[in-house]
């Protein structure tokens, strides 16, 4: 106990005098709460829509209105040029082109049915995704009123229309920064577990202090603890300081229990800790440690949920998830914070981390050999 | 029993044999001098000894433990430093040995006295960071920091490269007075003229000992006659005395050529008209006796 005493004496000194680390620990959680929150939004405003209309009858004028009266579009050309049209999207003047035929409402007055076309520019496949079901639901919407007033029985399709209403439990607004606080807050404990602590044992090979480490007393499991624990405790601590800045910064909803969140954050720490472990076990310099890090991270990042949901996933990277330490962390932050879930809730996710956190330090401490 | 035994060891880094066969025992208190160039074997043979690295075969035992069974026992007892300066640079000269004396339960009050003529050089500069101080001073900490928890024996690798000439000088008197103190001390250095400084010394080249004695007997035992030779240009004078029919060897040292020749018979005269037919000027030739390097080459060379 007392060795371990020293060495994590001796590693405090060396973070404190690290004028890199100390400074970036208070900031990071900062600037990254602060941009990423605001920044990584799904929402989409200022859809810039190009309208071609070549019917300029009542009806067309009736839809264009509706897009006029959106918040979400922003009307920047009006023409009856095809030739136009098609330049406002490819110099990325327009997001959207709402084509309506002419003809329009005399096909559909005659025929019952009529046209619109939506040329949409899809360079970035989730925004062209975006604005199709906005302008999708807002002809829908304008149709369904049309069916109402043109036919003779309102009555009757008022009775067998299935209306949905809906309320969105848990984060009822659908604030956007209620989801994305907690994700933030746990790619920091993880950039801190991973990548901090693979590269500060990484170090010792590098500068070569292991060798002079090796001929002592220092038992291997003395000196992995000496060499972990402090970032465990670091990690923890900014796990808090985050919950502290999303609450005065964006009033973040603390629903269940905070200590249920440290405890798994203590036990998922140990899990991350030991793949930092595994790394540094693996490599032997910081500049590999930093690269194998970065590269599990941002595989364990992108798969984990924290942008994309998860369930929409192909099934194989569904399974991948199963591996993914920070998949756990992240649902389980959400979770307790939003819905305020108890132990009995994530008992699954506790036990899995838990095996996981096992196996991890295992294999890492049989790989880290004090000899070679 | 031997502080230092080593029987048969042998190590190969993939099939490339680093160390072959090396045996040889180191008396308690004694200061032993493993010499021979870069790639001699001489950091494997320190890493073996002092656990870091698992010999291919053969055994050593550091004061009466085994290298490979009783490791942690050894680790205890030995202070290793090696090649490269090794302690933590973001540290002070103070929390170094703080450090290292605590890693084996000890303070640096009790045994202050074994590292007082070393550590009271540095101790003015005790709050400077280990990585700011200069050559000779980090030589000196790396030296306490091995010392401060009295260790049996001391293992050192090349303490003195990269080092300037009066802090070896320091560095070898400092070794010296440890000596005096009853420790034994196994160091390895490439530099031939520190041999004479140790008690013994082992010549190794590609993984052998080539001879172990005395540095007195070493330089006794060179059995043939020596001459330097230098003139004005001295690049023709090594081409044209290799092209010499009489020439055994010829070596720069210095701003001078060391000669023997084949017969272990030096005309001196005979030699001197060969190179003045060969328009050589400012001849000087005398006979001198060998030094270590010297004898190195005749081993080198029988080998």
């Amino acid at each position: 106990m007392k060795t371990i005493g020293h060495i994590l004496e001796k590693e405090f000194i060396q973070i404190r005098r690290n004028r890199v680390m100390l400074p970036m620990m208070i900031v990071m959680p900062i600037v990254q709460l602060l941009i990423l929150v605001h920044a990584a939004t799904f929402e989409m405003k200022h859809i810039r829509m190009h309208i071609l209309d070549l019917d300029k009858s009542g009806i067309s004028r009736q839809i264009i209105n509706k897009f006029k009266g959106s918040p979400f579009y922003e009307i920047i050309n009006f023409t009856a040029s095809d030739a136009d049209a098609e330049n406002d999207l490819l110099n990325n003047n327009a997001d959207v082109i709402l084509k309506i035929p002419s003809d329009f409402e005399k096909k559909l007055a005659l025929e019952n049915k009529a046209k619109v076309q939506i040329i949409i520019n899809a360079i970035n496949a989730t925004t062209a995704g975006l604005i199709n079901a906005y302008t999708s639901s807002i002809l829908a919407d304008y149709n369904k009123n049309l069916i109402a007033e043109w036919t003779n029985a309102p009555a009757l399709l008022k009775s067998i229309s299935i209306r949905t209403t809906y309320s969105f439990w848990y984060n009822p607004e659908l604030n956007y920064s209620n989801f994305m606080v907690p994700g933030i807050l746990v790619l920091l404990v993880t950039m801190i577990g991973v990548i901090m602590s693979s590269m500060n044992i990484v170090r010792e090979k590098e500068i070569g202090t292991i060798e002079q480490i090796n001929v002592t007393p220092i038992k291997k499991y003395q000196f992995i603890i000496g060499k972990l624990l402090p970032f465990w405790i670091i990690a923890l601590f900014e796990l808090g300081f985050g919950l502290f800045l999303g609450k005065i910064l964006f009033n973040i909803p603390i629903v269940g229990n905070l200590g249920l969140l440290f405890a798994f954050a203590s036990v998922y720490l140990l899990a991350i800790l030991g793949i930092g472990l595994f790394i540094s076990s693996v490599n032997n310099t910081q500049q590999q440690a930093m690269f194998i890090s970065w590269f599990f991270m941002v595989i364990f990042i992108l798969m984990s949920g924290l942008f994309t949901p998860v369930e929409s996933m192909p099934q194989w990277a569904q399974y991948i998830n199963i591996i993914n330490p920070v998949a756990y962390f992240i649902e389980v932050t959400r979770m307790i914070l939003l819905k305020g879930s108890g132990l009995a809730d994530i008992k699954k996710h506790f036990v899995s981390i838990a095996v996981y956190a096992v196996i991890i330090i295992n294999l890492a401490v049989f790989k880290y050999r004090k000899t070679n | 029993m031997k502080s230092i035994q080593v029987n048969n060891i042998g190590k190969s880094y993939h099939q490339i044999p680093a160390l072959k066969d090396i045996s040889f025992g180191v008396e308690k208190g004694e200061l032993f001098g493993l010499i021979g160039p870069d790639g001699a074997g001489k950091t494997t043979l320190l890493r073996i000894l002092t656990t870091l690295l698992i010999a291919d075969k053969g055994t050593a035992t550091i004061e009466g433990s085994d290298v490979v069974k009783d490791y942690k026992t050894i680790r205890r007892i030995v202070g290793y430093m090696p090649g490269r300066f090794s302690l933590y640079q973001d540290l002070s000269v103070e929390e170094n040995l703080k450090f290292f004396a605590a890693i084996f339960g000890a303070t640096i009050e009790e045994n202050y006295h074994l590292i007082k003529n070393i550590y009271s050089q540095i101790e003015p500069f005790k709050t400077r960071k280990a990585g700011k101080l200069s050559g000779g001073m980090k030589q000196k900490l790396a030296l306490s920091c091995v010392m401060i928890h009295k260790p049996a024996v001391l293992f050192l690798d090349e303490p003195t490269t990269g080092v300037d000439a009066v802090s070896r000088t320091e560095f070898w008197e400092m070794l010296r007075d440890l000596k005096n103190s009853g420790i034994t001390i196994l160091v390895s250095t490439p530099y031939m003229d520190e041999a004479r400084l140790c008690d013994r010394v082992a010549l190794m080249q590609n993984g052998k000992i080539m001879n172990i004695d005395k540095p007195q007997r070493i330089i006794e035992n060179f059995s043939r006659r020596l001459c330097a030779i230098k003139t004005k240009n001295m690049y023709r004078l090594l081409k044209d005395l290799q092209g010499f029919q009489k020439t055994n060897t010829v070596y720069p040292f210095g701003e001078f050529l060391h000669y023997t020749a084949k017969e272990n018979d030096i005309d001196m005269k005979e030699i001197i008209k060969y190179l003045e037919q060969k328009d050589h000027e400012g001849i000087e030739m005398r006979e001198i006796t060998a030094n270590i390097e010297d004898c190195f080459m005749e081993l080198m060379n029988k080998n």
